[in-house]
């Protein structure tokens, strides 16, 4: 079941990832990525992760795309005109991204530590957002209120970045 | 029942869509969105990571999922200021194609 549940998410996720690379309008990369966080989502509920499935609905499926698709609809983009394909570019993007895949699972099925299943939990019924709060607050408090600082600082930068001139 | 290296594969797999998205395409928003995406394997690796590798009371290492909590909000400001940028450049050039970007080009 579990497995099952696994593969039916993982495929989701991927098939949505390859629309988001693959379509040429940028609204359905735009919503092919939505559905790609909401199946990331999923994966993280399947791994205890609730918090964290939850925070990646609300921050990156509905304030991260929602700005996507406000710039999308601003600059008024239209769907990519067919350009002749560089057959050099695609090849090379091809062999870092084959060699990537390459490296990665030779490493993976060499490390007998990656065969585990997941290990049961001392308490299965664990709170999971007082345990990421607590360990938030307690051992990264400093990481977390520079955290503040770096939003202050993005937020002025926006709005400095989008200015007109004024004659 | 599915294992760490399940999850790890799942998480190369979108980390190298991701990396095609920033190598094969053109229009900049595109490759914005491939950047997220590689971002957002990388916290699928981390929770994994996370819920597999237990600490000393039995419960998941939750410094893990702090790291991906710090990630989402990192990427969420990246991506505004990302975007008012792109939106500038579109004022001063009327594009969005990398192509027609080559005032630095060798």
């Amino acid at each position: 079941m579990q497995l099952a549940l696994f593969c039916i998410f993982a495929a989701f996720t991927l098939a949505f990832g390859l629309g988001v690379v693959f379509f040429r309008s940028p609204v359905s990369s735009a919503m092919s990525l939505v559905m790609t966080f909401i199946g990331l989502a999923a994966l993280f509920v399947t791994l205890d992760a609730f918090f964290i499935g939850v925070v990646q609905v609300l921050v990156y499926a509905g304030a991260v795309m929602v700005l996507f698709l406000f710039i999308i609809m601003l600059l008024d983009l239209r769907a990519d005109q067919r350009r002749p394909v560089k057959l050099s570019a695609w090849a090379g993007g091809g062999i870092v991204v084959g060699g990537f895949l390459a490296i990665l699972s030779q490493v993976v099925f060499s490390l007998p530590a990656l065969e585990q299943t997941k290990p049961a939990l001392a308490n299965p019924a664990v709170n999971d957002v007082a345990q990421v709060g607590l360990a938030l607050f307690r051992n990264f408090n400093l990481p977390f209120q520079v955290i503040g600082v770096l939003l202050l600082v993005s937020t002025v930068g926006v709005v400095v970045l989008s200015r007109r001139e004024l004659k | 029942m599915p294992t760490l290296a399940n999850y790890l594969i799942v998480s190369g797999l979108l980390f190298s869509i991701g990396l095609a998205g920033v190598l094969l395409r053109r229009n900049i928003l595109i490759i914005f969105m491939g950047l997220e995406l590689m971002l957002n394997a990388a916290n699928l690796s981390l929770v994994a990571f996370s819920r597999f590798n237990l600490g000393q009371d039995g419960l998941p290492g939750y410094n893990a999922q702090v790291l991906v909590f710090f990630i989402i909000t990192v990427a969420a400001a990246e991506v505004a200021v990302g975007l008012a940028i792109i939106v500038a450049l579109y004022r001063m050039r009327q594009t969005t194609h990398v192509e027609d970007l080559d005032t630095l080009k060798f």
